[in-house]
């Protein structure tokens, strides 16, 4: 049981807990959040692990580094359609178009770039 | 009831996915590697025109990688701009009027510039990097952004278009150029590995913070509010 290998075995709760959010939460914006922290788990798991020798290994480094830049470039895209989708449905969870009658707030669709 | 046994489900099914992944670290740290992946690093360094291990990787012995990660920005880019509408690219609505963000910004803008190209240049021989300095310089214009500095670049045009692609076909260009000279796609000649990596990270610095801060402009705001959008815009 070396440092390193704590930090791993911190990916793996983190990929955990992010999963049970994931499955748990409806609101979308905490299943992105969620999602997010199952990606930093497994970044963590492999920066965890490839620390064979206490000697850091440049490779899963660098492919941690590539995968962190595209985890913010997707969540980013992430945001800009949930609010895309909030702004066309006016509801933030994926439930199904039947319940949406039953919400108070329900906001009409077609409202969208139309100048009022 | 039913909710209480759904939850006990969802995280039993959690715990034994954890434990699962657990046992799998733990068996994969017991093994010896197969090959020795920081040794041959540490051997073909001097060959990569950088003294960096992690940028050497990045950009040299896989740079493959990275030229599909900067594809996948740009795509994401794109869509994140086609989500927009026109109007509220120039909401005015997104600026604040903090006396105490004005105040920081002509303290700050400056140097997280200055900053950015440090870690650009840094990135040769210590940590940093075309990302970090992305980061940066895409931070640094989200904070002008919020201020209501007018950046006429991030309009749908010619400058967006070209900034977002920059990197990529740069990028592209030097890996095909290389093909056609008759060495392997993505390889530099021996004489311009330095001056090629350098030229590739500016590069793919400036289209980074392009995205990210295009990425960030792009989301629909407001009007999930207020009916009226881009009224005095």
């Amino acid at each position: 049981m070396t440092p390193s290998l704590l930090y791993a075995f911190a990916g793996v709760a983190l990929c955990g807990i992010g999963l049970f959010g994931f499955l748990r939460l409806q609101h979308l914006l905490r299943k992105l959040m969620a999602f997010n922290l199952i990606g930093s788990g497994v970044f963590l798991v492999m920066v965890g692990l490839a620390q064979r020798n206490g000697q850091p290994d440049p490779v899963p480094q660098a492919l941690v580094l590539t995968g962190i830049v595209v985890a913010i470039a997707a969540t980013a895209l992430a945001v800009v359609l949930i609010r895309r989708y909030y702004h066309l449905s006016g509801q933030t969870t994926l439930a199904e178009p039947a319940a949406k009658s039953a919400r108070p707030k329900a906001r009409s669709v077609n409202r969208e770039g139309a100048p009022e | 009831m039913s909710r209480f046994l759904g939850i006990t489900v969802l995280a039993a099914v959690c715990l034994v996915f954890a434990g699962a992944l657990m046992i799998t670290v733990w068996q994969i740290a017991g093994t010896q590697a197969p090959v020795d992946l920081p040794g041959l690093l540490a051997d073909n360094l001097e060959a990569s025109g950088v003294e960096h291990p992690i940028t050497a990787v990045l950009l040299n012995f896989r740079s493959y990688d990275t030229l599909l990660e900067i594809g996948v920005l740009v795509i994401a880019g794109i869509a994140g701009i086609s989500m927009a509408n026109t109007a509220s690219l120039e909401d005015p609505e997104l600026r604040t009027s903090d006396s105490l963000l004005y105040a920081l910004q002509r303290w700050f803008v400056p140097l997280m510039l200055v900053l950015a190209g440090y870690l650009l240049w840094a990135g040769s021989d210590r940590p940093g990097g075309a990302f970090q300095a992305g980061a940066v310089l895409a931070a640094s214009g989200v904070m002008m952004r919020l201020g209501g500095i007018p950046m006429e670049f991030l309009r749908p045009g010619v400058l967006l278009r070209l900034g977002l692609a920059l990197g990529f076909s740069v990028f592209l260009l030097v890996a095909v150029v290389s093909a056609m000279a008759g060495d392997a796609f993505l390889a530099y000649p021996d004489a311009f590995t330095k001056p090629l990596i350098l030229i590739i990270e500016t590069v793919l610095t400036f289209s980074i913070a392009m995205v990210l801060l295009a990425l960030f402009v792009s989301a629909p705001v407001n009007g999930a509010e207020e009916p009226e959008e881009g009224e005095s815009g």
